[in-house]
């Protein structure tokens, strides 16, 4: 139950917005109150997204060409997106997503 | 973002467990004597294999991604596998906790080629003696044996789970390297007053000196070892180890018993902490989510006599419990109280007071008796 994740400010690489993700195909995504729980059946790692904004986009990485595309279609203000690169930069070390 | 932390929200309980602890029988061929089930026979009430593949199938429903598998010894009832497999297949993962008497080569074969499946083979002495002392004669010789036969299948890492005692905090590295040997992985977990172990606790939870030593020790080896996040209330020491650091009794976690009863944890099976049966109307999730029990237990919660103290939000009061089973209120402090407010009202609690557990499948073995006393009067 390690792993909390929530979002940060920092630089913004522009390469990791030209990147495609997608979500592990052995991860379950399961709503909750404070956004949803995230379980990794192969390493069994448990992450809790801390934002709803956050489940959104995890949920959509595959539907669009890369990580700039799917913010943009899932409404996050870009203000916002150094924040999101960093969390999803952790989710991927957590392997609850992966480039494709 | 949100203005209450994880924490907060955690306490206010989830949609459905993380995970949820079932103990599937309570027959055992051991007799431990901190069993937290008072496991020994079956009970004539469990669960048919029916109930439990659509107990299987709800927790399916409610995206519970794993579930603790006990007992008593789960691998005792006959449609163990079926029921593994069930659920493994179903998506829901199962960790099971064994004593290791039932693998032998061709189980442990089968078992190594299960998918989403992780065991938890039961040791508290990192030699035989001390181990043989708490789980019984033979127990240590059978657990190797097993942990032997998983790792000539090719299991992969499975887990050797100790329960933290004061006979054995000296050897935590001692387990550590006999983890490291079979390439498993280290759990510790605390000591509950619960069960059988609501008599043997006194004589065997660690001291006061013990605990600050699990505490460094869980520092130093905190990130590789696994602790079921037990060990919170050891927080007002320093600095917090790592882990979700509240009580998690009917908001992120609950227990099923062999009969179908749910309960706020698996440390307190007791009337006073069901809140209901899966066999109820509503199955489950009817419990999980309308009980008034975990109403009350997602409710803020009071530090009562622990408010004047300046470290309850780093041990949260510690454990409801293991302050039931001692006697205390659950408003104050763990009998286990780092700044040493738990010891002396655990002293004053008048003999026999304490609540006793509320159902007892203890074999009744004159035999197992004999064996008993000795530890119970090391104290």
């Amino acid at each position: 139950m390690r792993g909390l994740l929530s979002e940060a400010s920092t630089s913004l690489p522009a390469a990791e917005l030209a990147r495609a993700l997608e979500l592990h195909p052995q991860v379950a995504v399961r709503p909750e109150p404070f956004g949803a729980l995230a379980y990794h059946y192969g390493n069994r790692r448990l992450v809790f997204l801390r934002h709803p904004d956050v489940v959104k986009v995890v949920e959509a990485l595959a539907d669009h060409a890369d990580l700039a595309a799917t913010l943009r279609a899932c409404g996050v203000a870009e203000a916002r997106w150094p924040g999101f690169v960093k969390a999803l930069a952790q989710l991927e070390r957590s392997e609850i997503i992966r480039a494709r | 973002m949100p203005a209450e932390t994880l924490a907060d929200q955690m306490k206010a309980g989830l949609d459905a467990p993380i995970c949820l602890t079932w103990e599937l029988t309570y027959a055992c061929n051991l007799a431990c004597v901190h069993c937290l089930s008072s496991s020994g026979r079956r009970d004539p009430r469990e669960l048919t294999t029916a109930e439990a593949r659509a107990v299987i199938d709800e927790l399916r429903a409610m995206q519970v991604f794993y579930v603790n598998i006990g007992g008593g010894e789960p691998m005792i009832r006959q449609d163990f596998f079926e029921l593994v497999e069930h659920a493994t297949t179903s998506g829901v993962g199962v960790k099971f906790s064994t004593n290791g008497a039932f693998i032998d080569a061709a189980k442990a074969r089968r078992l190594a080629a299960m998918d989403y499946l992780d065991i938890q083979l039961s040791l508290d002495g990192a030699d035989k003696a001390t181990n043989d002392a708490v789980r019984g004669a033979g127990s240590y010789a059978t657990v190797r044996r097993a942990m032997d036969h998983l790792a000539a299948a090719g299991f992969g890492p499975f887990k050797i789970s100790v329960v933290v005692t004061r006979h054995n905090v000296a050897q935590l590295d001692a387990f550590t390297a006999l983890a490291a040997g079979y390439g498993a992985q280290l759990r510790i977990t605390r000591l509950r007053p619960a069960g059988r172990g609501a008599e043997t606790w006194h004589a065997l939870h660690p001291t006061h000196e013990q605990q600050v030593q699990v505490y460094r020790w869980l520092l130093d080896h905190g990130e590789s070892v696994l602790t079921g996040d037990s060990f919170f209330h050891l927080n007002a020491l320093g600095d917090p180890l790592p882990g979700l650091n509240l009580c998690g009794a009917g908001r992120v976690v609950c227990l099923i018993d062999p009969v179908g009863d749910v309960y706020a944890c698996p440390f307190v099976i007791h009337d006073e902490f069901r809140a209901g049966s899966v066999r109820d109307p509503g199955g489950f999730a009817a419990v999980w989510r309308t009980s008034e029990l975990f109403r009350s237990l997602r409710e803020p919660t009071n530090p009562g006599a622990c408010a004047s103290c300046g470290s309850y939000d780093a041990c949260q009061g510690g454990c409801m419990a293991a302050k039931f089973f001692t006697g205390l209120p659950l408003d104050g402090p763990d009998p286990e109280c780092v700044s040493g407010h738990g010891a002396p009202l655990v002293a004053a609690v008048a003999a026999g007071s304490a609540p006793r557990p509320s159902m007892d499948h203890s074999k009744p073995v004159p035999v197992t008796l004999g064996r008993r006393r000795p530890l119970a009067l090391q104290g």
